[in-house]
Protein backbone atom coordinates (compact mmCIF):
# COMPACT_ATOMS: atom_id res chain seq x y z
CA UNK A 1 0.00 0.00 0.00
CA UNK A 2 2.81 2.35 0.94
CA UNK A 3 4.47 1.67 -2.32
CA UNK A 4 1.34 2.72 -4.26
CA UNK A 5 1.03 5.88 -2.20
CA UNK A 6 4.57 6.77 -2.95
CA UNK A 7 3.93 6.26 -6.66
CA UNK A 8 0.84 8.44 -6.55
CA UNK A 9 2.71 11.20 -4.78
CA UNK A 10 5.54 10.96 -7.26
CA UNK A 11 3.28 11.10 -10.30
CA UNK A 12 1.24 13.95 -8.88
CA UNK A 13 4.49 15.77 -8.29
CA UNK A 14 5.56 15.21 -11.87
CA UNK A 15 2.29 16.43 -13.33
CA UNK A 16 2.53 19.57 -11.29
CA UNK A 17 6.01 20.22 -12.59
CA UNK A 18 4.79 19.74 -16.18
CA UNK A 19 1.91 22.12 -15.71
CA UNK A 20 4.24 24.83 -14.52
CA UNK A 21 6.49 24.25 -17.49
CA UNK A 22 3.52 24.39 -19.89
CA UNK A 23 2.83 27.99 -19.09
CA UNK A 24 6.32 29.01 -20.18
CA UNK A 25 6.49 26.94 -23.37
CA UNK A 26 4.53 28.11 -26.42
CA UNK A 27 2.05 25.66 -28.04
CA UNK A 28 3.12 23.76 -31.13
CA UNK A 29 6.83 23.81 -30.33
CA UNK A 30 6.98 20.14 -31.32
CA UNK A 31 5.07 18.28 -34.02
CA UNK A 32 4.82 14.59 -34.58
CA UNK A 33 4.89 13.29 -38.13
CA UNK A 34 1.55 11.46 -38.59
CA UNK A 35 3.22 8.89 -40.86
CA UNK A 36 6.53 7.89 -39.27
CA UNK A 37 5.99 9.32 -35.78
CA UNK A 38 9.23 11.32 -35.75
CA UNK A 39 9.08 14.30 -33.39
CA UNK A 40 10.04 17.50 -35.16
CA UNK A 41 10.76 20.94 -33.71
CA UNK A 42 8.21 23.08 -35.57
CA UNK A 43 10.64 25.86 -36.29
CA UNK A 44 12.93 23.37 -38.01
CA UNK A 45 10.21 22.84 -40.65
CA UNK A 46 10.93 24.84 -43.76
CA UNK A 47 8.39 26.49 -46.08
CA UNK A 48 7.52 23.10 -47.61
CA UNK A 49 6.24 21.61 -44.33
CA UNK A 50 7.59 18.13 -44.90
CA UNK A 51 8.88 15.53 -42.47
CA UNK A 52 12.71 15.54 -42.65
CA UNK A 53 12.71 11.83 -41.85
CA UNK A 54 10.11 10.26 -44.23
CA UNK A 55 9.41 13.25 -46.53
CA UNK A 56 5.67 13.12 -45.87
CA UNK A 57 4.07 16.42 -46.84
CA UNK A 58 1.98 17.84 -43.99
CA UNK A 59 -1.44 19.18 -44.98
CA UNK A 60 -1.17 22.77 -46.11
CA UNK A 61 -3.64 25.34 -47.39
CA UNK A 62 -3.86 26.22 -51.08
CA UNK A 63 -2.37 29.70 -50.69
CA UNK A 64 0.52 28.37 -48.61
CA UNK A 65 1.35 25.92 -51.41
CA UNK A 66 1.04 28.60 -54.05
CA UNK A 67 3.70 30.69 -52.31
CA UNK A 68 6.59 28.36 -53.24
CA UNK A 69 5.12 26.61 -56.27
CA UNK A 70 4.85 29.26 -58.99
CA UNK A 71 6.55 32.40 -60.24
CA UNK A 72 3.34 34.16 -61.19
CA UNK A 73 -0.38 33.58 -60.58
CA UNK A 74 -3.66 35.26 -61.52
CA UNK A 75 -6.67 34.00 -59.58
CA UNK A 76 -10.01 33.35 -61.33
CA UNK A 77 -13.61 32.76 -60.23
CA UNK A 78 -12.96 33.89 -56.68
CA UNK A 79 -16.47 35.37 -56.39
CA UNK A 80 -18.64 32.27 -56.95
CA UNK A 81 -20.55 31.29 -53.83
CA UNK A 82 -22.45 28.10 -52.98
CA UNK A 83 -26.23 28.43 -53.20
CA UNK A 84 -26.81 25.86 -50.40
CA UNK A 85 -29.06 23.73 -52.67
CA UNK A 86 -30.43 21.46 -49.89
CA UNK A 87 -30.98 24.24 -47.33
CA UNK A 88 -28.76 22.13 -45.16
CA UNK A 89 -28.75 22.86 -41.40
CA UNK A 90 -25.78 25.06 -40.33
CA UNK A 91 -24.13 24.80 -43.77
CA UNK A 92 -24.04 28.57 -44.44
CA UNK A 93 -22.28 29.09 -41.11
CA UNK A 94 -19.75 26.38 -41.92
CA UNK A 95 -19.03 27.95 -45.32
CA UNK A 96 -18.55 31.37 -43.74
CA UNK A 97 -16.05 29.99 -41.22
CA UNK A 98 -14.08 28.16 -43.92
CA UNK A 99 -14.04 31.20 -46.20
CA UNK A 100 -12.53 33.24 -43.41
CA UNK A 101 -10.04 30.55 -42.41
CA UNK A 102 -8.74 29.83 -45.93
CA UNK A 103 -9.44 33.17 -47.69
CA UNK A 104 -10.97 31.09 -50.51
CA UNK A 105 -14.56 31.15 -51.77
CA UNK A 106 -14.66 27.33 -51.81
CA UNK A 107 -12.41 24.26 -51.58
CA UNK A 108 -10.25 24.94 -54.64
CA UNK A 109 -8.04 27.82 -55.73
CA UNK A 110 -7.92 28.25 -59.52
CA UNK A 111 -6.20 30.54 -61.99
CA UNK A 112 -3.49 30.87 -64.59
CA UNK A 113 0.08 30.43 -63.47
CA UNK A 114 3.64 30.53 -64.63
CA UNK A 115 6.77 28.55 -63.73
CA UNK A 116 9.78 29.93 -65.58
CA UNK A 117 8.53 30.52 -69.11
CA UNK A 118 5.81 27.85 -68.91
CA UNK A 119 2.20 29.09 -68.75
CA UNK A 120 -0.60 26.80 -67.52
CA UNK A 121 -3.96 26.57 -65.79
CA UNK A 122 -3.57 25.73 -62.09
CA UNK A 123 -5.96 24.36 -59.48
CA UNK A 124 -5.04 23.66 -55.86
CA UNK A 125 -7.55 22.04 -53.51
CA UNK A 126 -7.54 23.14 -49.89
CA UNK A 127 -7.92 20.38 -47.26
CA UNK A 128 -8.96 22.98 -44.68
CA UNK A 129 -12.13 23.97 -46.59
CA UNK A 130 -14.71 21.36 -45.39
CA UNK A 131 -12.04 18.67 -45.91
CA UNK A 132 -11.48 19.74 -49.53
CA UNK A 133 -14.88 18.25 -50.34
CA UNK A 134 -16.30 18.52 -53.84
CA UNK A 135 -19.14 21.04 -53.82
CA UNK A 136 -20.94 22.77 -56.68
CA UNK A 137 -18.61 25.78 -56.59
CA UNK A 138 -15.53 23.52 -56.47
CA UNK A 139 -16.90 21.68 -59.50
CA UNK A 140 -17.75 24.87 -61.38
CA UNK A 141 -14.31 26.37 -60.75
CA UNK A 142 -12.49 23.24 -61.95
CA UNK A 143 -14.78 22.96 -65.00
CA UNK A 144 -14.12 26.59 -65.94
CA UNK A 145 -10.38 26.02 -65.37
CA UNK A 146 -10.43 23.31 -68.05
CA UNK A 147 -12.75 25.19 -70.39
CA UNK A 148 -10.53 28.27 -70.27
CA UNK A 149 -7.39 26.16 -70.75
CA UNK A 150 -8.96 24.43 -73.77
CA UNK A 151 -9.82 27.81 -75.27
CA UNK A 152 -6.37 29.28 -74.58
CA UNK A 153 -4.58 26.02 -75.48
CA UNK A 154 -2.88 25.69 -72.09
CA UNK A 155 -1.94 22.60 -70.08
CA UNK A 156 -3.55 22.14 -66.64
CA UNK A 157 -1.98 21.12 -63.33
CA UNK A 158 -4.33 20.16 -60.50
CA UNK A 159 -3.32 19.45 -56.89
CA UNK A 160 -5.94 17.23 -55.25
CA UNK A 161 -6.74 17.05 -51.52
CA UNK A 162 -10.22 15.91 -50.66
CA UNK A 163 -12.42 13.87 -48.36
CA UNK A 164 -14.68 13.23 -51.39
CA UNK A 165 -18.21 14.37 -52.16
CA UNK A 166 -19.73 17.25 -50.17
CA UNK A 167 -22.58 15.75 -48.19
CA UNK A 168 -24.22 19.12 -47.62
CA UNK A 169 -24.85 19.50 -51.35
CA UNK A 170 -26.19 15.98 -51.94
CA UNK A 171 -26.59 14.65 -55.46
CA UNK A 172 -25.40 17.92 -57.02
CA UNK A 173 -21.98 17.13 -55.58
CA UNK A 174 -22.05 13.82 -57.48
CA UNK A 175 -23.04 15.61 -60.69
CA UNK A 176 -19.81 17.64 -60.47
CA UNK A 177 -17.84 14.45 -61.14
CA UNK A 178 -19.57 14.04 -64.51
CA UNK A 179 -19.41 17.75 -65.34
CA UNK A 180 -15.66 18.00 -64.64
CA UNK A 181 -14.92 14.72 -66.46
CA UNK A 182 -16.62 16.08 -69.59
CA UNK A 183 -14.50 19.25 -69.50
CA UNK A 184 -11.32 17.19 -68.98
CA UNK A 185 -12.16 14.90 -71.92
CA UNK A 186 -12.67 17.92 -74.17
CA UNK A 187 -9.34 19.39 -73.00
CA UNK A 188 -7.69 16.03 -73.68
CA UNK A 189 -9.28 15.66 -77.14
CA UNK A 190 -7.82 19.08 -77.99
CA UNK A 191 -4.39 17.48 -77.49
CA UNK A 192 -3.58 19.30 -74.26
CA UNK A 193 -1.63 18.01 -71.26
CA UNK A 194 -3.24 17.43 -67.85
CA UNK A 195 -1.07 16.63 -64.82
CA UNK A 196 -2.51 15.74 -61.41
CA UNK A 197 -0.55 15.88 -58.18
CA UNK A 198 -2.22 13.78 -55.49
CA UNK A 199 -1.65 15.10 -51.97
CA UNK A 200 -2.76 13.86 -48.56
CA UNK A 201 -5.65 12.94 -48.53
CA UNK A 202 -7.19 12.23 -51.95
CA UNK A 203 -10.28 10.05 -51.55
CA UNK A 204 -13.84 9.19 -52.59
CA UNK A 205 -15.46 10.96 -55.52
CA UNK A 206 -12.33 12.99 -56.27
CA UNK A 207 -10.23 9.83 -56.66
CA UNK A 208 -13.08 8.36 -58.72
CA UNK A 209 -12.96 11.27 -61.16
CA UNK A 210 -10.47 14.03 -61.94
CA UNK A 211 -7.64 12.90 -59.63
CA UNK A 212 -7.22 9.72 -61.69
CA UNK A 213 -7.84 11.24 -65.13
CA UNK A 214 -4.47 12.94 -65.64
CA UNK A 215 -2.18 12.11 -68.56
CA UNK A 216 0.49 12.08 -65.89
CA UNK A 217 -0.37 11.34 -62.25
CA UNK A 218 2.14 12.35 -59.56
CA UNK A 219 1.78 11.93 -55.79
CA UNK A 220 3.51 13.25 -52.69
CA UNK A 221 5.34 10.66 -50.50
CA UNK A 222 3.08 8.59 -48.20
CA UNK A 223 -0.03 10.59 -49.09
CA UNK A 224 -3.28 8.72 -48.55
CA UNK A 225 -4.96 7.97 -51.87
CA UNK A 226 -8.02 5.76 -52.08
CA UNK A 227 -11.67 5.35 -52.89
CA UNK A 228 -13.36 3.99 -49.77
CA UNK A 229 -12.58 5.05 -46.22
CA UNK A 230 -10.48 2.73 -44.03
CA UNK A 231 -13.34 2.09 -41.58
CA UNK A 232 -15.76 1.19 -44.38
CA UNK A 233 -13.24 -1.28 -45.85
CA UNK A 234 -12.63 -2.89 -42.46
CA UNK A 235 -16.36 -3.25 -41.80
CA UNK A 236 -16.81 -5.00 -45.15
CA UNK A 237 -13.77 -7.24 -44.70
CA UNK A 238 -14.39 -7.93 -40.99
CA UNK A 239 -10.68 -7.60 -40.36
CA UNK A 240 -7.89 -5.05 -40.17
CA UNK A 241 -6.45 -3.97 -43.51
CA UNK A 242 -2.75 -3.35 -44.20
CA UNK A 243 -1.55 -0.02 -42.84
CA UNK A 244 -0.13 1.01 -46.20
CA UNK A 245 -3.08 -0.13 -48.38
CA UNK A 246 -3.86 3.44 -49.45
CA UNK A 247 -0.35 4.90 -49.38
CA UNK A 248 0.82 6.55 -52.60
CA UNK A 249 3.71 4.04 -52.61
CA UNK A 250 1.24 1.12 -52.78
CA UNK A 251 -0.59 2.74 -55.69
CA UNK A 252 2.74 3.24 -57.45
CA UNK A 253 3.55 -0.44 -56.98
CA UNK A 254 0.09 -1.43 -58.31
CA UNK A 255 0.50 0.75 -61.38
CA UNK A 256 -2.03 3.52 -60.69
CA UNK A 257 0.30 6.51 -60.47
CA UNK A 258 3.33 7.53 -62.49
CA UNK A 259 5.77 8.92 -59.94
CA UNK A 260 6.22 9.96 -56.32
CA UNK A 261 7.62 13.48 -56.10
CA UNK A 262 8.86 15.19 -52.94
CA UNK A 263 7.45 18.64 -52.35
CA UNK A 264 10.83 20.35 -52.71
CA UNK A 265 11.19 18.82 -56.19
CA UNK A 266 7.68 19.60 -57.47
CA UNK A 267 8.36 22.96 -59.05
CA UNK A 268 11.28 21.79 -61.18
CA UNK A 269 9.64 18.44 -62.01
CA UNK A 270 6.47 20.19 -63.19
CA UNK A 271 8.44 22.74 -65.19
CA UNK A 272 10.23 19.91 -67.01
CA UNK A 273 6.99 17.98 -67.68
CA UNK A 274 5.23 21.12 -68.93
CA UNK A 275 8.06 21.68 -71.36
CA UNK A 276 8.56 18.13 -72.65
CA UNK A 277 5.62 16.03 -71.41
CA UNK A 278 2.83 17.49 -73.52
CA UNK B 1 -49.39 13.75 -51.85
CA UNK B 2 -45.68 13.91 -51.13
CA UNK B 3 -44.21 10.52 -50.36
CA UNK B 4 -42.05 9.87 -47.30
CA UNK B 5 -38.43 9.45 -48.42
CA UNK B 6 -37.88 6.66 -45.87
CA UNK B 7 -40.69 4.60 -47.41
CA UNK B 8 -39.24 5.00 -50.90
CA UNK B 9 -35.83 3.86 -49.58
CA UNK B 10 -37.45 0.70 -48.18
CA UNK B 11 -39.39 0.08 -51.41
CA UNK B 12 -36.23 0.57 -53.49
CA UNK B 13 -34.57 -2.23 -51.51
CA UNK B 14 -37.55 -4.61 -51.81
CA UNK B 15 -36.28 -8.05 -52.80
CA UNK B 16 -39.32 -8.65 -55.02
CA UNK B 17 -38.63 -5.72 -57.32
CA UNK B 18 -38.14 -6.14 -61.02
CA UNK B 19 -34.45 -6.99 -61.76
CA UNK B 20 -32.08 -6.29 -64.63
CA UNK B 21 -31.90 -9.95 -65.72
CA UNK B 22 -35.72 -10.07 -65.67
CA UNK B 23 -35.91 -7.04 -67.97
CA UNK B 24 -33.37 -8.63 -70.35
CA UNK B 25 -35.31 -11.89 -70.30
CA UNK B 26 -38.62 -10.30 -71.26
CA UNK B 27 -37.66 -7.31 -73.44
CA UNK B 28 -34.48 -8.45 -75.25
CA UNK B 29 -34.58 -11.21 -77.85
CA UNK B 30 -31.64 -13.56 -78.38
CA UNK B 31 -29.60 -11.96 -75.59
CA UNK B 32 -25.99 -13.08 -75.96
CA UNK B 33 -23.90 -12.48 -72.86
CA UNK B 34 -20.33 -11.23 -73.32
CA UNK B 35 -17.84 -11.66 -70.50
CA UNK B 36 -14.67 -10.14 -69.15
CA UNK B 37 -12.72 -6.90 -68.91
CA UNK B 38 -9.85 -8.17 -71.14
CA UNK B 39 -7.46 -7.35 -68.29
CA UNK B 40 -7.72 -10.61 -66.40
CA UNK B 41 -11.09 -10.54 -64.67
CA UNK B 42 -14.83 -11.02 -65.10
CA UNK B 43 -17.00 -9.38 -62.44
CA UNK B 44 -20.15 -11.49 -61.95
CA UNK B 45 -21.97 -8.45 -60.47
CA UNK B 46 -22.37 -7.11 -63.98
CA UNK B 47 -24.10 -8.81 -66.89
CA UNK B 48 -23.53 -7.39 -70.33
CA UNK B 49 -24.14 -8.43 -73.88
CA UNK B 50 -25.89 -7.90 -77.20
CA UNK B 51 -29.51 -8.58 -78.05
CA UNK B 52 -32.45 -7.41 -80.09
CA UNK B 53 -34.85 -4.80 -78.75
CA UNK B 54 -37.82 -4.80 -81.14
CA UNK B 55 -35.43 -6.04 -83.89
CA UNK B 56 -32.88 -3.31 -83.12
CA UNK B 57 -29.43 -4.59 -82.05
CA UNK B 58 -28.57 -3.04 -78.67
CA UNK B 59 -25.95 -3.48 -75.99
CA UNK B 60 -27.46 -4.09 -72.55
CA UNK B 61 -25.50 -3.78 -69.31
CA UNK B 62 -27.06 -4.52 -65.96
CA UNK B 63 -25.90 -4.79 -62.38
CA UNK B 64 -26.97 -8.03 -60.73
CA UNK B 65 -27.36 -8.87 -57.05
CA UNK B 66 -27.95 -12.59 -57.62
CA UNK B 67 -30.60 -14.92 -56.17
CA UNK B 68 -29.01 -17.57 -53.92
CA UNK B 69 -26.81 -16.73 -50.94
CA UNK B 70 -23.71 -18.00 -52.77
CA UNK B 71 -24.51 -15.88 -55.81
CA UNK B 72 -25.12 -12.80 -53.71
CA UNK B 73 -21.76 -13.18 -52.00
CA UNK B 74 -19.94 -13.73 -55.31
CA UNK B 75 -21.66 -10.64 -56.72
CA UNK B 76 -20.95 -8.58 -53.57
CA UNK B 77 -24.70 -7.90 -53.29
CA UNK B 78 -24.65 -5.90 -56.50
CA UNK B 79 -21.56 -3.83 -55.69
CA UNK B 80 -19.26 -3.67 -58.71
CA UNK B 81 -15.52 -4.30 -58.54
CA UNK B 82 -13.11 -2.32 -60.73
CA UNK B 83 -13.28 -5.21 -63.23
CA UNK B 84 -17.04 -4.65 -63.48
CA UNK B 85 -16.61 -1.01 -64.49
CA UNK B 86 -13.88 -1.97 -66.96
CA UNK B 87 -16.11 -4.63 -68.49
CA UNK B 88 -18.94 -2.11 -68.85
CA UNK B 89 -16.66 0.44 -70.52
CA UNK B 90 -15.32 -2.19 -72.92
CA UNK B 91 -18.86 -3.14 -73.96
CA UNK B 92 -19.95 0.51 -74.31
CA UNK B 93 -16.99 1.28 -76.59
CA UNK B 94 -17.74 -1.84 -78.59
CA UNK B 95 -21.36 -0.70 -78.96
CA UNK B 96 -20.19 2.69 -80.23
CA UNK B 97 -17.94 1.05 -82.82
CA UNK B 98 -20.98 -0.68 -84.32
CA UNK B 99 -23.46 2.16 -83.69
CA UNK B 100 -25.55 0.17 -81.24
CA UNK B 101 -27.54 2.09 -78.61
CA UNK B 102 -26.66 1.16 -75.00
CA UNK B 103 -29.17 0.39 -72.25
CA UNK B 104 -27.79 0.42 -68.67
CA UNK B 105 -29.89 -1.00 -65.84
CA UNK B 106 -28.70 0.00 -62.37
CA UNK B 107 -29.50 -1.32 -58.92
CA UNK B 108 -26.40 -1.01 -56.75
CA UNK B 109 -25.74 0.15 -53.20
CA UNK B 110 -22.44 1.54 -54.54
CA UNK B 111 -19.02 0.49 -55.79
CA UNK B 112 -17.55 -2.44 -53.83
CA UNK B 113 -15.42 -1.01 -51.00
CA UNK B 114 -13.25 -4.06 -50.27
CA UNK B 115 -9.47 -4.33 -49.97
CA UNK B 116 -9.08 -5.99 -53.38
CA UNK B 117 -11.15 -3.22 -55.00
CA UNK B 118 -8.73 -0.64 -53.61
CA UNK B 119 -5.73 -2.68 -54.81
CA UNK B 120 -7.22 -2.93 -58.29
CA UNK B 121 -7.97 0.77 -58.57
CA UNK B 122 -11.67 1.27 -57.86
CA UNK B 123 -11.30 5.05 -58.11
CA UNK B 124 -9.33 4.85 -61.36
CA UNK B 125 -11.87 2.46 -62.91
CA UNK B 126 -14.86 4.73 -62.18
CA UNK B 127 -12.84 7.76 -63.31
CA UNK B 128 -12.18 6.10 -66.68
CA UNK B 129 -15.90 5.41 -67.20
CA UNK B 130 -16.78 9.05 -66.51
CA UNK B 131 -14.02 10.34 -68.76
CA UNK B 132 -14.65 8.04 -71.74
CA UNK B 133 -18.44 7.82 -71.64
CA UNK B 134 -18.67 11.64 -71.89
CA UNK B 135 -17.72 11.34 -75.58
CA UNK B 136 -18.82 7.86 -76.64
CA UNK B 137 -20.59 8.42 -79.98
CA UNK B 138 -23.71 6.29 -79.46
CA UNK B 139 -26.93 6.84 -77.50
CA UNK B 140 -26.74 5.69 -73.85
CA UNK B 141 -29.86 5.44 -71.69
CA UNK B 142 -29.87 4.39 -68.03
CA UNK B 143 -32.73 3.21 -65.85
CA UNK B 144 -32.21 3.15 -62.08
CA UNK B 145 -34.29 0.21 -60.86
CA UNK B 146 -33.73 0.27 -57.09
CA UNK B 147 -30.73 1.79 -55.36
CA UNK B 148 -28.50 4.20 -57.25
CA UNK B 149 -25.56 4.43 -54.87
CA UNK B 150 -23.05 7.19 -55.36
CA UNK B 151 -20.14 7.16 -57.84
CA UNK B 152 -20.69 3.44 -58.31
CA UNK B 153 -24.07 4.19 -59.94
CA UNK B 154 -22.92 7.38 -61.67
CA UNK B 155 -20.30 5.39 -63.62
CA UNK B 156 -23.23 3.66 -65.40
CA UNK B 157 -25.50 6.73 -65.39
CA UNK B 158 -23.50 9.39 -67.21
CA UNK B 159 -24.97 9.07 -70.71
CA UNK B 160 -27.82 10.81 -72.53
CA UNK B 161 -30.95 9.92 -70.56
CA UNK B 162 -31.43 8.82 -66.95
CA UNK B 163 -34.82 7.43 -65.89
CA UNK B 164 -35.87 6.03 -62.54
CA UNK B 165 -38.53 3.56 -61.48
CA UNK B 166 -41.06 5.11 -59.11
CA UNK B 167 -39.63 3.19 -56.13
CA UNK B 168 -35.94 3.90 -56.50
CA UNK B 169 -33.33 6.23 -55.04
CA UNK B 170 -30.19 7.99 -56.28
CA UNK B 171 -27.83 9.59 -53.78
CA UNK B 172 -24.23 10.34 -52.79
CA UNK B 173 -24.33 7.74 -50.02
CA UNK B 174 -26.87 5.61 -48.15
CA UNK B 175 -29.19 7.37 -45.69
CA UNK B 176 -27.58 5.20 -42.96
CA UNK B 177 -24.12 6.42 -43.90
CA UNK B 178 -25.34 9.98 -44.11
CA UNK B 179 -26.97 9.78 -40.65
CA UNK B 180 -23.92 8.17 -39.09
CA UNK B 181 -21.61 10.89 -40.43
CA UNK B 182 -23.99 13.70 -39.55
CA UNK B 183 -25.35 12.59 -36.19
CA UNK B 184 -23.12 9.57 -35.39
CA UNK B 185 -26.36 7.55 -35.36
CA UNK B 186 -27.26 5.37 -38.36
CA UNK B 187 -30.70 4.61 -36.89
CA UNK B 188 -31.80 8.11 -37.89
CA UNK B 189 -31.69 7.06 -41.56
CA UNK B 190 -35.29 8.11 -42.27
CA UNK B 191 -34.58 11.64 -41.09
CA UNK B 192 -31.45 11.70 -43.26
CA UNK B 193 -33.40 10.43 -46.28
CA UNK B 194 -35.85 13.32 -45.92
CA UNK B 195 -33.02 15.89 -46.11
CA UNK B 196 -31.06 14.18 -48.91
CA UNK B 197 -33.60 14.66 -51.75
CA UNK B 198 -32.91 11.18 -53.10
CA UNK B 199 -36.37 10.19 -54.37
CA UNK B 200 -37.31 10.40 -58.07
CA UNK B 201 -39.64 13.41 -57.82
CA UNK B 202 -36.93 15.51 -56.08
CA UNK B 203 -34.31 14.46 -58.63
CA UNK B 204 -36.61 15.19 -61.57
CA UNK B 205 -37.20 18.71 -60.23
CA UNK B 206 -33.42 19.21 -60.10
CA UNK B 207 -33.13 17.78 -63.66
CA UNK B 208 -30.72 15.10 -62.41
CA UNK B 209 -33.05 12.61 -64.13
CA UNK B 210 -35.22 12.88 -67.23
CA UNK B 211 -38.30 11.00 -66.11
CA UNK B 212 -40.00 8.59 -63.73
CA UNK B 213 -41.39 5.21 -64.80
CA UNK B 214 -44.60 4.15 -63.06
CA UNK B 215 -44.18 0.98 -61.06
CA UNK B 216 -47.36 -0.95 -60.23
CA UNK B 217 -46.98 -4.14 -58.17
CA UNK B 218 -47.55 -6.35 -61.22
CA UNK B 219 -44.19 -7.04 -62.90
CA UNK B 220 -45.74 -7.45 -66.36
CA UNK B 221 -47.09 -3.90 -66.13
CA UNK B 222 -43.71 -2.53 -65.00
CA UNK B 223 -41.94 -4.32 -67.85
CA UNK B 224 -44.45 -2.91 -70.32
CA UNK B 225 -43.85 0.64 -68.97
CA UNK B 226 -40.09 0.18 -69.29
CA UNK B 227 -40.55 -1.15 -72.82
CA UNK B 228 -42.55 1.93 -73.84
CA UNK B 229 -40.03 4.42 -72.41
CA UNK B 230 -37.05 2.63 -73.97
CA UNK B 231 -38.70 2.55 -77.41
CA UNK B 232 -39.66 6.20 -77.21
CA UNK B 233 -36.28 7.47 -75.96
CA UNK B 234 -34.02 5.29 -78.10
CA UNK B 235 -35.92 6.25 -81.24
CA UNK B 236 -35.63 9.92 -80.24
CA UNK B 237 -31.87 9.70 -79.51
CA UNK B 238 -31.19 7.79 -82.74
CA UNK B 239 -32.54 10.69 -84.79
CA UNK B 240 -29.79 12.99 -83.48
CA UNK B 241 -26.52 13.43 -85.36
CA UNK B 242 -23.43 12.41 -83.36
CA UNK B 243 -22.49 16.08 -82.98
CA UNK B 244 -25.92 16.95 -81.59
CA UNK B 245 -25.97 13.87 -79.37
CA UNK B 246 -22.62 14.75 -77.78
CA UNK B 247 -23.52 18.43 -77.49
CA UNK B 248 -26.74 17.55 -75.66
CA UNK B 249 -24.83 15.15 -73.40
CA UNK B 250 -22.31 17.91 -72.64
CA UNK B 251 -25.11 20.40 -71.86
CA UNK B 252 -26.94 17.86 -69.71
CA UNK B 253 -24.05 17.76 -67.18
CA UNK B 254 -22.79 21.32 -67.73
CA UNK B 255 -25.97 22.75 -66.15
CA UNK B 256 -25.03 21.47 -62.67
Amino acid sequence: MNLYDQNNTLSAHHIKADQQADAKVPDGLWQKCPKCGTAIITKHLDQYNTCPHCHFGFRIGARQRLAWLVDDFTETDQDLLSQDPLNFPDYQQKLATCRQKTTLNDSVLTGTAQIGDQHFGLGIMDPYFIMGSLGTVTGEKITRLFERATQDRLPVILFTASGGARMQEGILSLMQMAKISTAIKEHSTAGLLYITVLTDPTTGGVTASFAMQGDIILAEPHSLVGFAGRRVIEQIMHRRIPKDLQDAETLLKNGFIDRIVERQEEKSALQWLLKYGG
Amino acid sequence: MKRQAGQVVAAARDLHKVTGPEIIHSLINHFTELHGDRLGEDDPAIIGGIGLFHDLPVTVITTDRGQSAAERIAKHFGCLTPAGYRKSLRLIKQAAKFHRPVICLVNTPGAYPGQSAEEHGQGAAIAQNLLEISQVPTPIITIILGEGGSGGALALACGDQIWMLENSTYSILSPEGFASILWKDSSRADEAAAIMQLIPEDLLRKKVIDGIIEEPTDHAAVLSNIDKILQQEISHLQKLSTTDLLRQRHDRYRQF
